[in-house]
């Protein structure tokens, strides 16, 4: 990931920021230019919860190149409430491990870096409860 | 008054015991485990580093110190595995905590003592009054090198501080640094594994740094080791702090809730920090802390805490350390997994 695009995200990706319609109350995760659900440009910041349960993941065995250390490892859909699902790698937990209904938190990791002299990019992981 | 207002800790769940190690080096593990008081240690995940465990402990504390990190105005993050040689660790957590840009922040570095000098300065600030909060983080994810007795105790974990005039859980009453140019234990530019001066850390370095340090904070302080409910001091193996404490007058009753290293190992710049977290958390008001850090190179820095009515309130709104070390969910690695994870494996292209 470029430098510019890593920073930009930061709010989101370290802080878990959110935009909250401020007409029909929807939130947004990551945040979003126009509201999805009745198309105001109107929001105000929130933040979505750190706990959440898992909905649905899938395995990965075949990683891409950044990731090949760490296979297998799961990857998952995560609800986190007020209406908001978040995609995640799911770390400390083996294939055989993960189960749909798990109680997870978000906790803050490496997600990727670039080869041995590049930036770190930082965030969000889910780890079981 | 100038004291903490806000702690945390943080443990990785992985863990290699310290016959898995001496089982591939063909050393004899009951001899290391007696000689070093040590069972097994913490080891991070591949996408664990300092920052990532500075964060997840300061979140901690801010959970306990319950205020806006908006209003932090200083960061320091003490550690000898900083992972960028050039860039600080603390933009990251100031960035991670939500008390960017109005802060002052910096890296410290000094060996094993590199948190408890984050912590100085941040409480430093408070007490002139130059911000009204701030924080000092002790954290590592040290190496040693494959077979060489470090690799033994070498672990990782985190403690964070957050300093304040008000709403103080432990009072700091009383704080003396002891410093000399002591060559025991050293990593040269680009070098990937530390080096040491094997039984010269010990006496003239460890031992002299550390008895010089408590001693004279006893003597500022006017007080002696029974007036103490609990004592901690740098831990690189679990005899050390033992030693030097029963050796300065304190008992072992007195420094066991912090005594982390025989299942923690050496946490190396957030050895006695996270001890403190353990004592802080069964802590009762009115008890006083006696607490000594220890960093090659060579230097000590004791602090003497009073702990306060607050600490009844907050010791239960983030996760215990004691808990983190215990608990059962934590990993058991094959030597294998452990070098794989650590990084010592050099793949093709690297």
């Amino acid at each position: 990931m470029s430098a510019p695009k890593y920073w930009r995200e930061i709010p989101q990706r370290y802080r878990f920021e959110a935009a909250k319609c401020k007409k029909c109350g929807k939130v947004s995760f990551p945040p979003r230019i126009v509201c999805p659900e009745c198309r105001s440009r109107e929001f105000e910041n929130t933040r979505i919860n750190d706990k959440g349960t898992v909905e649905t993941y899938t395995v990965i065995r075949v990683a891409p190149t950044q990731f090949t250390d760490e296979a297998p490892y799961p990857v998952a859909i995560v609800d986190v409430g007020d209406g908001v699902r978040v995609l995640c790698q799911v770390a400390d937990c083996g294939p055989e491990e993960i189960k749909i209904g798990m109680s997870v938190r978000l906790e803050f990791r490496k997600v990727q870096q670039e080869g041995h002299g590049g930036i770190i990019n930082y965030g969000y992981k889910c780890v079981p409860e | 008054m100038v004291g903490i207002i806000g702690y945390g800790a943080y443990i990785p769940r992985n863990r290699i015991k310290v016959e898995e190690i001496a089982k591939v080096w063909g050393a004899d593990a009951p001899s290391y485990k007696k000689g070093l008081m040590l069972q097994e240690k913490s080891v991070p995940s591949p996408d664990q580093d300092t920052i990532t465990m500075a964060v997840e402990a300061t979140k901690n504390a801010i959970k306990r110190a319950g205020i806006d990190p908006g209003e932090i105005g200083a960061v320091y993050v003490g550690s000898e595995s900083h992972p960028y040689a050039v860039k600080p660790s603390g933009t990251t957590l100031a960035e991670a905590i939500g008390a960017t840009p109005d802060c002052h922040c910096a890296d410290f570095e000094f060996a094993c003592k590199a948190g408890s000098e984050g912590m100085f300065v941040a409480m430093s600030l408070v007490k002139a009054g130059e911000i009204k909060y701030g924080v000092g983080v002790g954290a590592d994810t040290s190496q040693g090198a494959p077979g060489d007795a470090l690799e033994y105790s070498a672990s990782a974990g985190a403690a964070s501080f957050i300093f304040g005039k008000e709403k103080i859980l432990a009072e700091c009453h009383h704080t003396h640094s002891f410093m000399t140019d002591t060559p025991d234990f050293w990593r040269r530019e680009h070098q990937f594994y530390p080096s040491h001066a094997s039984r010269f850390t010990g006496e003239p370095a460890y031992f002299r740094t550390i008895t010089g340090c408590a001693t004279a904070l006893l003597e500022k302080s006017k007080m002696k080791p029974a007036d103490f409910a609990f004592a901690v001091f740098h831990q690189p193996n679990g005899k050390f702090p033992m030693t030097v404490g029963k050796k300065l007058g304190f008992t072992e009753a007195q420094m066991k809730q912090g005594w982390l290293c025989p299942t923690l190992g050496n946490t190396y710049s957030g050895a006695s920090p996270i001890g403190l977290t353990a004592i802080l958390d069964v802590a009762k008001p009115g008890d006083w802390i006696f607490m000594a850090s220890y960093g090659s190179g060579a230097g000590s820095d004791g602090f003497i805490w009073k702990v306060t009515d607050r600490i009844k309130e907050v010791q239960n709104m983030a996760p215990h350390t004691r808990a983190m070390l215990d608990t059962e969910r934590r990993r058991y690695l094959d030597y294998g997994t452990y070098t794989k994870f650590r990084g010592k494996i050099k793949l093709r292209g690297e």
